[in-house]
């Protein structure tokens, strides 16, 4: 296949805040002109848009797409916004990378903005429409079940206790402490997760990630381009994206068989055939403790049901063999949906540059991935970036 | 780049300064009502629990008896093929005792925990769940695997919706 090398040139992220006084627009703006100035470029510089943002029910805001489009730049320019629920974060950089890789755009400015806190009395509440209308909706579902369901299928298919799954959340949650974005970030023990209120056995409180406002931003740029903008610039080498069915309790819930078919479409674009080896370090994406476990699995970055054993003896560590969610992850450093799986590119960009600062993992890393998940629990986002 | 040297944006609030009037916002309760089309496969599929049975649909393609029904099947891209009736029993493939409501308030003090399975019923093709609740059992007695029936609500009762089955309860095999 024919197409322009794909560079990220800059970053930018707002704070991750439970409720942010500014709106999503502004939350956008913050982010998009951090990322412009941190690789020295204007708003003239940047050809098109691509915009994540997860659902309208958040804001209460129909078309929020364009609703948020001034503050990302969006402004007389060609513009896209992108949604597939929490998996939007890595999807809109799929998309960016599309415009440039094409040949049609040679720069992609990629904004995600997500306001929660709008929802009242709680955004969980706007999910319950993801649930089918007639024959799930009049059981009054709530979105933790559906991780509840998956969790304890999970547990079971694999012989996995509450216990070790606690330790995703102990490691993201310190991890965050040295994230200046963090929204909770804490220094808790297994004990802390195990006595926290049970929403939804087995899920208690501190296996969640938290409602959460905020923005991120990228700037994309072609091969030529990128090397006059700077001498660190890190490609997006692999790209992929897959959707399972809606008839989600149909599915093997204790396997993510799509997240296993967007990294391998990554995968077989970059060049990667042995995964455990070649991928560094990870950002799978964590809105559960026990999702990071699920996903590594699916990333094909474990054997099926072993992701526990790497967790265990701390291979997952920031200092460890192959470093997950050096951030500090959605359980961390907060969940603001779409903007997530962009803060998860960013930590792999700053990761690779070596500008990850306090978080830095050891070893010069050379090639890492960033993932994202969401929708009713099937579509698998994922981007592969080498220095 | 170092996020450290710069200034990041968003600003924190507290619900109390909302409520104490320290922010200016502007609430608003939508008041959308929807009506659903049930469609030909779910519209035959809650006919059929208006009568106390368990219908799914058959692709004979990949021989998969799918529930719930559809007039398609996704793997082979095709229109379904037979309608056939499934029994009213199952396994539980995955289950969660849940104290949280569908807006995120806590169920009240006393009251039952929800509890929301994956049923896999019998007649269908392995793997074949449908979301559903279950009753009759304390939390700690559920297990996955453990088989399961429909409880149903009276005949006169029923109105052809999926909550015509009030729950499903273990049973002895
Ligand atoms: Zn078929």
């Amino acid at each position: 296949m024919a197409y322009q090398r794909v560079a990220i040139v800059g970053a930018g992220i707002t704070k991750f805040v439970r409720r942010a006084q500014e709106t999503g627009k502004e939350l956008a703006f913050q982010a998009a002109k951090m990322a412009l100035d941190s690789c020295g470029l204007t708003m003239k510089d940047i050809e098109c848009v691509s915009l994540g943002t997860a659902p309208d029910a958040f804001d209460g805001v129909h078309m929020k797409g364009e609703y948020l489009a001034d503050g990302s730049g969006g402004w007389r320019k060609p513009y896209m916004r992108h949604f597939v629920g929490g998996g939007t974060g890595v999807f809109a950089p799929i998309h960016g990378w599309f415009h440039v890789a094409s040949g049609m755009f040679d720069t992609c400015l990629v904004v995600c903005s997500e306001k929660m806190s709008s929802c009242h009395p709680h955004p969980q509440g706007a999910f319950k429409t993801i649930f089918d209308h007639t024959t799930e909706q009049p059981l009054n579902p709530t979105l933790i079940w559906i991780f509840a369901l998956e969790m304890n299928r999970y547990m079971q298919t694999y012989g996995i206790t509450k216990e070790e799954i606690a330790l995703v959340s102990v490691k993201n949650k310190k991890n965050a402490m040295d994230h200046p974005s963090a929204q909770l970030p804490m220094e808790i023990t297994v004990e802390d997760v195990l006595n926290s209120e049970v929403l939804a056995w087995p899920v208690n409180r501190l296996d969640i990630s938290p409602a959460s406002d905020g923005a991120a931003a990228i700037v994309l740029a072609s091969e030529h381009v990128a090397k006059r903008i700077t001498d660190k610039p890190v490609w997006i080498d692999g790209v992929g994206w897959n959707l399972d069915t809606a008839y989600w309790a149909t599915r093997d819930l204790a396997y993510p068989r799509y997240v296993e078919k967007a990294a391998r479409m990554a995968y077989e674009m970059a060049g990667i055939k042995e995964p455990q080896k070649e991928i560094e370090i990870a950002e799978p994406y964590d809105p559960f403790d026990y999702k990071e476990l699920h996903h590594m699995e699916g990333l094909l970055l474990a054997d099926r049901g072993k992701a526990v054993e790497m967790l265990l003896d701390g291979k997952t560590q920031r200092d460890g063999d192959r470093p997950m969610c050096p951030s500090g992850g959605a359980l961390g450093v907060g969940n603001p949906i779409a903007a997530t799986g962009l803060m998860k590119v960013i930590e792999i960009f700053l990761q690779l540059r070596g500008e990850a600062g306090k978080r830095q993992v050891p070893g010069n890393p050379r090639c890492g991935l960033a993932q994202a998940w969401g929708d009713l629990m099937q579509v698998g986002t994922v981007v592969v970036l080498r220095r | 780049m170092e996020l450290e040297r710069f200034e990041l944006g968003a600003t924190h609030y507290k619900e109390s300064d909302l409520k104490e009037g320290k922010l200016l916002s502007l609430p608003w309760t939508p008041n959308l009502k929807y009506a659903w089309d049930n469609g030909v496969a779910i519209g035959r599929y809650l006919a059929e629990l208006k009568e106390g049975r368990i219908i799914a649909r058959k692709c004979n393609k990949c021989r998969r008896i799918m529930l719930p029904p559809r007039m398609f099947c996704e793997m082979c891209w095709r229109p379904t093929d037979e309608w056939v009736y499934v029994k009213d029993t199952g396994r539980v493939n995955t289950y969660s005792v849940c104290y949280v409501n569908w807006d995120a308030s806590r169920i009240k003090k006393g009251e039952k925990p929800h509890l929301p399975a994956v049923i896999e019923i019998d007649g269908a093709s392995p793997g074949m769940g449908i979301l559903h609740l279950l009753g009759e059992v304390e939390p700690e007695d559920i297990k996955i695997g453990m088989w399961v029936r429909a409880v149903w609500k009276k005949p006169e009762e029923r109105e052809g919706a999926i909550t015509d089955i009030l729950y499903f309860k273990p049973v002895r095999r």
